[in-house]
């Protein structure tokens, strides 16, 4: 795989924001075709390493970076994005960007599109020159074909799969003639285990092509599947460059939190110690769902019946879009649904979000910036928010309680509280929730719903997008909550291995409905059974194939 | 084919509503058919070229331009000029256009501008900026002129000597453009030179959406940022899109008040912006999408309830007042309602695409939604 040459170089890379060092002393090399994965916890500079690579404005402003780039042979110092993408550095993003409303071949060619010749061009400009069409889409077409996939040039992205959004970007990076790297950033991380599958076939078929790829993944698995090399950033450092064949995600885990395996140890231990005591079948049931219907976008939830045992942890999994995310959503009554839940006994109103706070239900959701925070607001603000509103806590009646003044103090003592015990980082219980990174305000939304000293609690993909040492800081919290306050847990997560980690029962989601409840201590087998329906190979098919 | 008749009415519910209103409004109005249809030919000739300087800013993602206005504004003061000067016919309405064509660019540049430092609240942006341009416009009609700005006609001027008259006449290039063709049809009059005027400038807006700078509108309309990444200059395509819009209305005005043939100096141009986007939200225009079409059927619905409903509203209450406080009624609210229905709208369809999603499409989910009710 190594050529003479590398395709890029990366020779001393240091960066400080405002004495802040987060980059030191970086080097590692990417010869053509090679695949490296970089990976790295939160925070570990990789971010900061991809925008010193493509010139980002940011770091130009912040006083420049230290070490080289050699990109081609030649030294490179983009001055902005785009000089790195004249130069053959394609990027693509971990949001997707696209514009909906285009189709995919002027989504491929936006700002490069062909053009017909006209005389106005001499007095207005390029800009005057109308669209070439047909050019337009044998270019799409061409780009396209080197991924290896189907792709419809004229569709229009909204129509699309999620995952035909993702080949679409990548084929608009390839569809630049000079392009010889390209960036992936968590470039599955919104794809189905099927699709990803697919798209990590197209880039080994793009490296054996001779363009080099840096793959960016909190996914590990696929990281050791894809990659040629690896290399691990912690703290800003290099920690270890070494050829991916032959290493385990474990290994490669170990390495980018740099704690011995202890902290899986613990988790094994802990599971195994549970196995004990979930002798859930003698408790008395204090959640269950029938017919519950939800009508959540990519989530559906057509049918499902459930029944949640009290102080249980009980698990949700499945495939991504299969529905799993809906269930809490509905019950919560933040998306619209119908069937019928009942929570001790009683009838749960749907469609209220109020209504199901009020009945001692709390929810963390999966959309931390959307539904979780209030990113404007302070800390204390965000964790008090919800018992205020519901519960009237953190309020003081003023004249005999005709009004009922906020409590400051109280709240930022409750912020206080949380911050030490599930070790926030931040400046103070003031500091914004839109400023903290996503494990914090992972922590944050949990603070929220724990101050609702809720008797059930939904927890939406807790450790999604947040890195290994918050992962187990979550996770950890979650199951301490569950022993010493007997909370009923119900918690959702297309991580098995989480699940089956934490919780007592897990309920496997396929179409919109439960495919089967297993213990978590079957086998992984059976829940990957469960998880792809009846007919596995057809699952595949619709999933990926499907137009 | 229920749901398609059903999809069919929620499509063009804006449309059908006028059409019903006015079904009802023209019996009940009286009027003749022949006046209509002549009032409508006149009135298309006079406002589709100012309602059509709306399409480019809609397609660029920055809504409704209500400070078109400013355009009305600079035309007005091409007009005021070349009537200072008597030069009539087509070369003074050429003149007043190219007066016009400077001021135009520099107003809409300046709303550009601002508008991006608004992005997202263009149109009230807009509205409150043709409010503010309005003070600089009274200032330069009304103090500057005759004083600063020669004027040579004393008849322009006001008693006082200085500022123009409330009323400017425009003699001299009455009607100009709609009689250079004379074309006459079934009794009718034709403003055919007009109409050849509004096919161009639609033939232009076409042939404008195929070009580059077309595509890069729509995509900076779309996405501004993913437009950005890709190096789209995002911020200099809006205010393209603004200029050209202000220059169109610019152009528009002249060819609105040649045909109308007198200025209120002060107040021609301020309802010139609500009439125009009320014209086009009637033809099922909507904030984020408007065609050509959209605009000739609105400027004949439009205009149609705005004959008729002064009549109507006098044979059916006996007071000619409430006509025209109908009248009033309809630009403003017809904006509202539009804005309502095209909201509504919206949602009805986004619900009805998620309708299979919902119940399960088992028959144990209609017990379930029971159970919930």
């Amino acid at each position: 795989m190594d050529s003479a040459e590398p395709i890029l170089s990366l020779k001393g890379i240091g960066k400080s924001f405002y004495g802040n060092r987060v980059l030191a002393d970086v080097s590692f090399d990417v010869g053509a075709g090679e695949i490296i994965g970089l990976v790295g916890e939160n925070g570990a500079g990789k971010s900061t390493l991809m925008k010193i690579l493509f010139g980002m404005p940011v770091i130009s402003e912040t006083g420049g970076f230290e070490g080289s780039i050699y990109f081609n042979g030649k030294e490179a110092r983009f001055k902005t994005p785009f000089d790195a993408l004249d130069a053959g550095i394609g990027m693509v993003h971990q949001e997707f960007s696209l514009i909906p409303g285009f189709t995919t071949t002027e989504n491929i060619l936006l700002n490069r599109e062909s053009l017909n010749s006209s005389v106005l061009v001499d007095v207005f400009g390029p800009r005057i020159s109308t669209l070439d069409r047909a050019t337009m889409e044998s270019r799409a077409k061409s780009a396209i074909a080197k991924l290896g996939v189907t792709l419809d040039p004229n569709m229009l992205i909204k129509e699309m799969p999620v995952g035909h959004k993702q080949f679409t970007e990548i084929a608009r990076e390839l569809c630049r003639e000079n392009v010889k790297l390209i960036v992936l950033d968590e470039p599955t991380a919104v794809l189905t285990e099927s699709e990803a599958e697919v798209l990590l076939s197209t880039l080994r078929l793009l490296a054996s092509e001779g363009i080099a790829i840096i793959f960016i993944s909190h996914r590990l698995r696929e990281v050791v599947e894809l990659c040629d090399r690896v290399v691990v950033l912690r703290d800003g450092h290099k920690i270890e460059d070494f050829p991916a064949k032959g290493s385990s995600t474990k290994q490669i885990a170990s390495l980018m939190v740099g704690r011995s395996m202890e902290a899986q140890a613990k988790i094994d231990a802990a599971s195994a110690a549970r196995s004990t005591q979930s002798d859930s079948d003698a408790r008395e049931t204090i959640l269950s769902v029938e017919n519950l219907w939800v009508d959540m976008p990519g989530e559906t939830v057509r049918n499902v019946n459930l029944s949640v045992k009290k102080g249980e942890i009980f698990g949700i999994g499945g495939l991504a879009g299969q529905g799993k995310l809906g269930i809490p959503n509905g019950i919560m009554g933040l998306s619209p649904a119908g069937g019928s839940v009942v929570l001790n006994g009683t009838p749960v109103e749907l469609n209220a979000p109020r209504a199901a706070l009020e009945r001692n239900m709390a929810f963390v959701s999966e959309d931390r910036r959307g539904v979780g925070l209030l990113l404007d607001e302070g800390i204390d603000w965000n964790i008090a928010f919800t018992a205020m509103q519901v519960q009237n806590q953190f309020l003081k009646p003023i004249l005999g309680g005709l009004f009922l003044w906020r409590s400051d103090a109280a709240m930022s003592n409750l912020a206080e509280e949380y911050i030490k015990l599930l070790e926030i980082k931040c400046t103070g219980p003031g500091q914004r929730a839109g400023n903290l990174s996503g494990g914090n305000q992972q922590k944050v939304c949990l603070a929220k719903a724990f101050a609702l000293r809720p008797d059930v609690l939904f927890v939406s993909e807790p450790t999604r997008g947040i890195d290994i040492g918050a992962k187990h800081l979550v996770l950890d919290t979650l199951k301490k909550y569950n022993s010493e306050y007997g909370t009923t847990i119900v918690m959702v997560s297309s991580e098995l291995e989480e699940l089956r980690s934490v919780c007592d029962r897990i309920a496997i989601v396929y179409e919109g409905r439960i495919e089967g409840i297993l213990p978590h201590t079957a086998p992984i087998e059976d829940f990957g059974i469960l998880m792809a329906g009846a007919d596995r190979d057809e699952t595949t098919v619709a999933l990926v194939g499907g137009n | 084919m229920s749901s398609k008749l059903r999809n069919f009415f929620i499509d063009n519910a804006v449309v059908i509503l006028f059409v019903v209103l006015i079904a009802i409004a023209i019996p009940v109005s009286g009027l003749p058919g022949t006046f209509l249809m002549q009032e409508i030919l006149t009135r298309l000739g006079r406002n589709t070229f100012l309602v059509i300087a709306l399409l480019l800013p809609i397609m660029a993602g920055m809504g409704l331009n209500f400070g078109m206005v400013l355009g009305a504004m600079a035309g007005q003061l091409g007009l005021i000029f070349i009537t200072d000067w008597n030069i009539v016919g087509i070369p003074g309405l050429l003149l007043a256009m190219i007066i016009s064509l400077p001021i135009s660019v520099f107003l809409g540049w300046l709303c550009g501008s601002i508008m991006n430092l608004a992005k997202g609240r263009e149109m009230v942006t807009g509205f409150i900026l043709a409010f503010f341009m309005n003070g600089l416009y009274m200032m330069v009609v009304l103090y500057a002129m005759g004083s600063i700005i020669p004027i040579m006609n004393p008849e322009l001027l006001l008693s006082r000597g200085y500022g123009i008259r409330n009323v400017v006449g425009l003699d001299g290039v009455r009607q100009s453009l709609d009689t250079l063709i004379p074309l006459k049809i079934a009794g009718l009059n034709i403003p055919a030179f007009s109409f050849l005027i509004i096919a161009a400038v639609s033939y232009f807006i076409i042939w404008f959406r195929k070009t580059k700078i077309g595509q890069d509108m729509r995509a900076a309309g779309q996405d501004r940022a993913v437009s950005g990444a890709a190096g789209i200059p995002v911020e200099q395509t809006r205010i393209l899109a603004i200029i050209i819009s202000t220059v169109l209305a610019g152009i528009g005005q002249i060819i609105f008040l040649q045909n109308l043939g007198t200025i209120n100096t002060t107040s021609s141009h301020e309802q010139i912006g609500m009439f125009s986007i009320a014209a086009l939200l009637i033809g099922g225009a909507s904030v984020t999408k408007a065609s050509i079409p959209n605009v000739i059927v609105g400027v004949i619905l439009f205009h149609l309830l705005f004959l008729v409903s002064p009549m109507a509203g006098k044979n059916l209450i006996g007071s000619g007042m409430l006509g025209e406080y109908f009248r009033q009624f309809v630009s403003y609210g017809v904006i509202a309602l539009a804005l309502v229905l095209y909201e509504w709208k919206r949602v009805t369809q986004e619900n009805d695409s998620r309708a299979t999603l919902r119940g399960g499409g088992a028959p144990a989910a209609k017990e379930a939604k029971g159970g919930a009710a």
